[in-house]
């Protein structure tokens, strides 16, 4: 056996994981420390939520959404998670399985609860087939029926907010593509921490901002969290992806990369809402967004985009 | 060393001693994408990896939002 080592940056023993946009490496105990302070100060930074409140994780069975409902539980937050189940032929059953052996191994001897909801069950078909049906990517309907059924899910069982998975790689791709095509009516939104601007909407959190994906991953292998390695088939040849790669080259050339330009923004977009004192979102929200006439959910038009597209279903289904 | 692979899923066999940043750089894999994973035990792209090792090189990125 060929023995070579990189000590941890803080206590010194053997290194598993370096960090090198912090300029350090570190042992199990001290990158899990890491992980957890990253939280922390995400939740603290961006007022996201209090020791009291209860949190509902949106939960896929992959790595970032299982990781953060075990940091959350491990910070000692009350937070219970719902997976939407989309019925994607074997991907969705296997997803599900993970979901529910870290629910039933991890979660629930602390308290906390696993809620499900099946595509199927509502819409009468899976996420694919209804995507044909209306004629749209599967990734936009699969995006649409998550966010409506999860904001649902956070009122209806009166969770104080919703929290999602999305890390430093998510949210610096997702700037990349809007900054890209100068979609700037989206930056707006960009922030982690997004208020209940009117009633119907629960207000949305991402407290791993702070962190990449390949930390996330790897606090799941550190910590035998069971996650569903393989990539949704429906988000082959995905834009998201090929931003990520972009940016993961650039990092790896010039570390730090992706956080100089996410958390840059955000420091930017921060200075100019101190400065220039535009409406709030919670104002403008106010002023464009009404309740659906099915449903109730907020929308700026007549029905949401979940009632159209629903409509749009139930009218395309072969008699 | 035999080495295990994701998407798609396959392996491959390398010669080894080698350090994992320069099996990733065979394999013309972005360390900032990836893991690497010795029988259950995640190691730095600095580690020396053996002939008689068994390893997984787990991609990292998901999304297709």
């Amino acid at each position: 056996m060929i023995h070579s080592s990189m000590n941890c940056t803080k206590c010194k023993t053997k290194a598993v994981m370096k960090l090198p946009r912090h300029n350090a490496a570190f042992c199990k105990p001290c990158f899990n420390h890491f992980v957890h302070d990253q939280v922390e100060k995400a939740i603290k930074s961006q007022a996201m939520f209090g020791p009291d409140e209860r949190i509902l994780v949106a939960v896929s069975g992959g790595k970032d959404s299982l990781a953060l409902w075990h940091i959350l539980l491990a910070l000692g937050y009350h937070a219970d998670a719902l997976y939407v189940h989309l019925g994607i032929a074997g991907y969705s059953e296997r997803s599900y399985d993970k979901v529910q052996y870290y629910a039933k191994m991890i979660a629930a001897p602390l308290g906390a609860t696993l809620h499900t909801h099946t595509v199927e069950q509502e819409a009468g078909a899976g996420i694919k087939e209804l995507a044909q049906l209306v004629h749209r990517p599967t990734c936009s309907t699969c995006g649409t029926i998550k966010r409506y059924q999860f904001n649902r899910a956070a009122i209806e069982k009166e969770y104080d907010v919703m929290a999602t998975g999305h890390n430093l790689d998510d949210e610096a791709a997702r700037l990349l593509g809007n900054v890209l095509h100068w979609q700037e009516e989206y930056l707006d939104k960009q922030g982690p921490s997004l208020p209940a601007s009117v009633e119907g909407f629960a207000k949305k959190v991402k407290p791993l901002y702070r962190l990449t994906e390949r930390e996330l991953a790897a606090y799941c292998v550190l910590n035998k969290i069971d996650y569903i390695v393989d990539e949704c088939p429906m988000a082959q040849g995905a834009k998201t992806l090929l931003y990520k790669e972009v940016l993961n080259r650039l990092e790896t050339e010039s570390p730090g990369t992706k956080q100089y330009f996410y958390w840059g923004f955000l420091e930017k977009q921060r200075k100019q809402s101190a400065t220039s004192a535009p409406a709030t979102m919670a104002e403008k929200d106010q002023t464009i967004l009404h309740p659906c006439m099915s449903c109730g959910q907020p929308t700026t038009a007549e029905s949401c985009s979940y009632c159209k597209l629903m409509a749009r279903a139930k009218s395309a289904v072969p008699h | 060393m035999h080495i295990q692979l994701s998407h798609p899923s396959r392996t491959v066999d390398i010669k080894g001693p080698k350090r994992a940043k320069d099996v990733l750089r065979e394999l013309n894999l972005v360390v900032e994408a990836h893991l690497v994973i010795r029988g259950d035990e995640l190691v730095t792209e600095d580690e020396m990896l053996a002939d008689q090792d068994h390893i997984e090189i787990r991609p990292v990125i998901s999304g297709g939002t």
